[in-house]
């Protein structure tokens, strides 16, 4: 079978809608900050797949950029859980909600 | 000079702003006079030069022929936004000048009266800036020539009207349904706002028809709208002005508004601000006498007003809630002229009335100031003999009011009934002449009891006629109400008089009536014969009440007709007055503001608090709205996209 | 060659100066003077772009697109991390945070400002907004003893990164929709052809990127939340400069799909939508907020409303109105913060009712904030008034009159909220002990308040700015909206 760009796309969009459901049900703040990276990674897969299929370079170059922002986020998104751990000794997210109303 | 008008409007604004500067820097340590005198010289000052302009402009206007006496100075361009500019530009003809003069000059006057009367109030200074605030705006209020910046002055004037009710904003103060002085202010504020927004309504049907807020373009464009229109309009302009006006049924904040110091009762609640209705519906009156049926809405509402008021003024006892009850009768007597189509009559006794109230308003402040804080008339008597220039000045006020022969009242409210008369509202005008005897008798009252008789005040107090910066203004403005009346002589007398010369060169316009001499001549004579009547049945009351109870064995007689007065008086008057205004207002009132404007309040406030539970503070929660926006704007986009 | 410098030097006058922040910080680590230099920093990227107004054209590969909507932005994004930085010391000092780094951050999030203000392509468009928001989520944690502070940065980065996710999303379906990345291309893409459906649908994800940063309805939630627990200066900041660098990409990105959207009666729906519905809640919501700095952020997010009110009118009357109004909010919402941050410390709740007799101990800072609160409810003659003036009439122009009266009505709902506190200010006797505060800052906030003044008493000129700077935002390849 050859793979056709529809196919990337539905993975992406199926990777991207696993994100979001994790980022919606999961409690860990570091498990829902993985599932939010699985969407930057799922759009990164459409890029790529759009990029190989229009023959064109942008949308690779995009990739590097996504890939440098998210691991930018990630240094500062771990700083953040970690403070928050030292003070509350919890990552849960339903717990962190002094802040309402 | 009409160049230099911008220069008028600058300088109360300079006032201002020099003032609140002093007023920050606590320029003045408790009670240093000389410091006071200063900064109250300068603010009234800052009055004057706008009066001076006022003359000069009033001089260029007379000298020009008839047909060119108006100039449109543009002072610039505020903004433009869609098809809308608003300028800040203000037009000077015979109408504004006539507003711009009373404004300036009265509160000049009181201006320098608040020096003496504000003597070491620790907030002088920002009494002072409040009131060249207040003048500030009240010269855009008259003198623009487009709606928009009319509101401003109309929101402006509103504003400062709100800070100086609540002056003494932690005393204590008795009204209809309100406990300390911030109520009062609050009331006021409530209460303004829904004339506000019909005001508000008025300028957007205004604007979506002709596109422009100018009353130059709106009067001459008056064809482009049809008459449901015109209904609407007129209706809505009239609901504002209740408001500003205090007319039923958006009236109790005003007697309520005397919480505040005296002078500014004087100036804003007696004398400008409350007059700004009559002069808006006047600037429109050509607007108006196409609207017939607002028209007859206006008279009834003024008439009935101004019978209600004057009721209520009867029954009172603090001197303050006499005259604002008072004042309130009396705009129900203007609105009753524009009703009728009578304008000038209106703006007629707008001037005389600005002139003889302010002279009773300073008055009472002069007696309360004596007192110590006395507003009860029943604690008073006897001050004509230690304060002889108030209280003659006060006497002068009151026949004035009360409309005595050859009086300037006289005048104003004779035109004014005669016109009534003459438009075939046979029963309005016997409300307004049965009103005109309740006033001769509350003047005479409030006079007599306040300043004949005994003396019922406390002996540890030792009253004193007040400093000369506050006399001074008594004897011009009780001279005023002597003899203002002759800018508006009557026809028998002078067929065509000042004023309506003077005012007939702006684009107001009257309904025509004409009436045979002999009838304005009984009218006269009737109304001389009430305001006479009724002064005399008052002072034969309130002054011979105490003798008449010293000697109560030889004059049996006396005394026992006296009784029957009583009686009749307390059935008549004041039983049904007192539960009007003790019982029946403060229930109006708390319909009105408790069941609809807190009602609505409310109502939103408990919207927002279910609100909150939406704000669980739970991240994902809002991820999930997120989401949740997402779709549908996503759906909706797919749905109706080819 | 050379003249992409030129056209883009603020942004690299910008970039580079952040990092000679960054060694000075590592060098001296004096925060006080990393606070003067950050402070220069503003005022000459600030001063640069007012020289280089009238430069227009694409720079860099067509990767930037300069012009004078791009410098107006940039001047108020300097003014914002000006006045923010000015007034924040007071406050880090109190919470003991007073840090080089914040200064640091904040100049590198008007970095990323600039760049998403001046992006020609989706490349640029994500790096700045990514930049901005990264940095924010620093500064809302910066506090990180404070377990509040903490959950306003979790709070904030989880959303705001889940936001990106769906942003970028947006980008790859245009991308893959139109084989383009830049904004102009794409527009010329979609002329052509017309626009498929994965346009459609990447449109949406993007535009809902949006919505979240300038937090409308319904993606509004984290504002309040994260306006709390942040540093007070970093709320101000949020609420204004990023606030405003999300609106100028919104309207650089709807303005090149002028053509498209304006025929569209779905896209104008969907926008007026969200706008009503951003106006109404945000200001129900701040009626039942005790705490002062929770009230300004709901009335943030009603401001995000009127603001969006000038986007459904779609026309350069509307877009020129939120320029002038993101110029007046900055001001006037910085003041607003910033008084509440000055007062504010560890005992007292920020309550309005906290407010109570200011006038008596402090009447100058009490007449600055009066003219805020005015301002912000819209009483005219302040900015505040034009504003939103200019806005709704652009609506009542594009046929939008509902709209339009809609936001009268709100805003006649928030006057309420607004006065409560000059009314506790003016008309209550204090509280407790007078509030100190050095009288210096003050006049800080008077110089504002009378800025705030002065522009709405003379609108003109400024108006006729953002008017000509619009005209330069245009394409050279386009001709008209």
């Amino acid at each position: 079978m050859q793979l056709e760009l529809n196919h990337y796309l539905w993975l992406s969009a199926f990777m991207f809608t696993v994100g979001v459901v994790g980022v919606l049900v999961r409690r860990n703040a570091i498990v829902i900050f993985m599932c939010i990276e699985l969407m930057l990674n799922a759009v990164n897969l459409s890029f790529i797949a759009f990029s190989h299929f229009m023959r064109d370079i942008q949308g690779q170059l995009m990739v590097f950029f996504v890939m440098t922002v998210a691991a930018a986020e990630a240094a500062v998104g771990l700083a953040i859980v970690i403070a928050l751990f030292r003070n509350k000794q919890t990552v849960n997210i339903d717990e962190i909600n002094i802040l309402k109303g | 000079m009409h160049e230099s008008i911008f220069l008028a409007v600058l300088f109360p604004l300079v006032g201002f702003l020099l003032n609140a500067l002093f007023s920050s820097m606590k320029f003045i340590k408790s009670g240093e006079s000389g410091k006071e005198f200063f900064v109250g010289a300068f603010s009234t000052l800052m009055i004057v030069l706008p009066f001076v302009i006022a003359v000069g402009v009033f001089f260029e206007l007379q000298s020009l022929p008839a047909s060119e006496q108006k100039f449109v100075v543009n002072v610039y361009e505020w903004f433009k936004a869609g098809a809308m500019t608003v300028g800040v530009s203000y037009q000077l003809d015979s109408l504004s000048v006539l507003m711009m003069l009373v404004v300036t000059g009265v509160g000049s006057l009181i201006h320098l009266y608040s020096i003496g009367y504000m003597h070491g109030d620790e907030g002088f200074a920002r009494f002072f800036s409040y009131l060249n605030l207040f003048i500030f705006a009240m010269l855009n209020l008259v003198l623009a020539d487009n709606m928009a910046l009319m509101f401003l002055g109309w929101e402006g004037v509103g504003l400062c009207s709100y800070f100086l009710i609540g002056f003494w904003y932690d005393r204590k103060f008795e009204g209809v349904g309100i406990e300390t002085t911030t109520d009062a202010a609050n009331k006021a504020f409530m209460l303004n706002r829904v004339g506000d927004f019909a005001m508000l309504g008025a300028m957007f049907l205004i604007f979506q028809k002709i596109g422009s807020l100018t009353f130059e373009s709106i009067l001459s464009q008056l064809s482009a709208f049809d008459q449901t229109h015109l209904f609407w309009m007129a209706l809505l302009v009239f609901i504002g002005c209740t408001g500003k006006s205090a007319q039923i049924p958006l009236f109790t904040w005003l007697p309520d508004a005397m919480a505040g110091p005296t002078p500014v009762s004087a100036l804003i609640h007696a004398a400008t601000m409350v007059t700004s209705g009559i002069y808006l519906i006047a600037r429109l009156s050509p607007l108006f006498m196409l609207a017939p049926d607002v028209m007859n809405l206006v008279a009834i509402i003024g008439a009935a007003t101004a019978i209600i008021a004057a009721s209520i003024a009867v029954v009172q006892n603090d001197i303050k809630k006499i005259l604002a009850y008072s004042t309130v009768s009396q705009l129900g007597y203007m609105f009753l002229a524009l009703g009728v189509g009578a304008t000038t009559a209106a703006m007629f006794h707008l001037v005389t009335h600005a002139f003889f109230k302010a002279c009773l308003f300073l008055g009472s402040g002069s007696v309360i100031h004596a007192l110590h804080e006395e507003q009860d008339v029943r604690q008073m008597g006897g001050l004509q003999k230690v304060m002889p220039s108030t209280g003659t000045t006060f006497l002068i006020g009151a026949i004035a009011l009360s409309g005595f022969p050859l009086t300037a009242g006289f005048f104003s409210k004779d035109e004014l009934l005669a016109k009534t008369f003459a438009s075939g509202n046979v029963a309005l005008y016997a409300v307004g002449i049965v009103t005109a005897a309740l006033t001769a008798f509350y003047s005479m009252r409030a006079y007599a009891l306040t300043f004949l008789g005994d003396a019922r005040w406390a002996h540890d107090k030792h009253p004193h006629e007040s400093g000369a910066t506050m006399t001074i203004p008594l004897w011009i403005l009780a001279a005023l109400s002597l003899i203002g009346g002759v800018i508006g002589l009557p026809a028998v007398i002078q067929e065509h008089n000042w004023i309506h010369g003077w005012l007939s060169r702006s684009q107001i316009v009257e309904k025509e009536m004409t009436m045979a001499h002999s009838t304005e001549w009984i009218l006269l004579a009737l109304s001389s014969a009430v305001a006479i009547g009724g002064l005399g049945f008052a002072y034969s009351i309130y002054t011979k009440k105490q003798t008449a109870a010293a000697s109560q064995n030889g004059f049996y007689n006396l005394l026992l007709n006296k009784y029957y007065i009583d009686e009749l008086y307390n059935a008549l008057f004041v039983k049904p007055m007192r539960f009007v205004s003790e019982k029946i207002l403060p229930t109006l009132d708390a319909a009105l503001i408790n069941g609809v404007l807190n009602g609505v309040g409310t109502s939103f406030i408990s919207i927002a608090r279910s609100l909150k539970i939406w704000q669980s503070g739970v991240a994902q929660n809002y991820a999930l709205a997120i989401i949740a926006g997402l779709v549908a704007i996503l759906s909706y986009l797919m749905l109706k996209q080819p | 060659m050379p003249n992409d410098y030129l056209l883009s030097l603020p942004i690299l006058a910008a970039a580079g100066w952040s990092v000679l922040l960054i060694i000075l910080e590592a060098m001296l680590s004096r925060a006080a003077l990393t606070r003067v230099f950050a402070m220069l920093g503003f005022a000459l990227v600030g001063g640069l772009s007012v020289i280089g107004f009238p430069l227009q054209g694409l720079a860099f590969s067509e990767m930037l697109r300069i012009g004078g909507f791009q410098h107006f932005a940039n001047i108020i994004f300097c003014l914002s991390g000006l006045l923010v930085v000015a007034l924040s010391e007071k406050y880090l000092d109190d919470e003991n945070v007073h840090y080089g780094e914040y200064y640091i951050v904040a100049f590198i999030s008007v970095v990323g400002m600039m760049l998403l203000a001046a992006a020609a392509n989706m490349a640029i468009l994500f790096i700045g907004l990514e930049m901005m928001s990264i940095a924010l989520y620093v500064l809302a944690g910066l506090m990180r003893r404070d377990v509040r502070s903490n959950e306003a940065a979790m709070k904030y980065f989880l959303l705001g990164a889940f936001a990106s996710g769906l942003l970028l999303y947006g980008i790859s379906l245009i991308y893959g929709a139109t084989g383009e990345l830049a904004l102009h291309k794409i527009a010329i893409a979609i002329q052509t052809g017309s626009a498929s459906m994965l346009f459609w649908i990447g449109f949406g994800l993007l535009i809902t990127g949006f919505l979240f940063k300038i937090s409308a309805v319904p993606f509004h939630q984290w504002t309040p939340d994260v306006y709390d627990g942040s540093p007070t200066p970093a709320a101000a900041f949020m609420s204004t400069g990023a606030k405003a660098a999300a609106f100028s990409a919104l309207i650089v990105v709807v303005t090149n799909f002028s053509t498209l959207l304006q025929n569209s009666p779905t896209w104008s729906l969907v926008i007026s939508s969200i706008a009503l519905a951003t106006m109404v809640v945000g200001n129900i919501a701040a009626l039942a907020q005790e705490n002062l700095k929770r009230m300004l952020a709901y009335s943030s997010v009603a401001h995000a409303g009127y603001m969006l009110v000038g986007i459904a009118a779609a026309t350069p009357d509307g877009y020129s109105g939120i320029m002038f109004y993101t110029l007046v909010y900055t001001l006037m919402n910085i003041g607003a913060f910033g008084v509440v941050a000055l007062l504010e410390s560890k005992e007292n709740l920020l309550l309005a009712s906290d407010y109570a007799g200011l006038f008596k101990h402090r009447p100058m800072l009490a007449g600055a904030m009066a003219v805020f609160m005015l301002s912000l409810a819209g009483v005219p003659p302040l900015g505040g008034f034009i504003g939103k003036y200019k806005v709704f009439a652009a609506a009542v122009d594009a046929k939008l009159t509902w709209l339009a009266l809609a936001g009268v009505l709100a805003s006649a709902v928030s006057a309420y909220y607004y006065l409560r506190v000059v009314y506790f200010m003016f008309m209550r006797d204090p509280v407790g002990e007078a509030i100190s505060a050095p009288a210096t800052s003050s006049l800080a906030f008077a110089l504002i308040a009378v800025a705030v003044v002065l522009l709405g008493v003379f609108p003109t000129e400024i108006l006729r700015i953002t008017d000509a700077a619009l005209k330069f935002a245009q394409l050279p390849t386009q001709t008209g909206f």
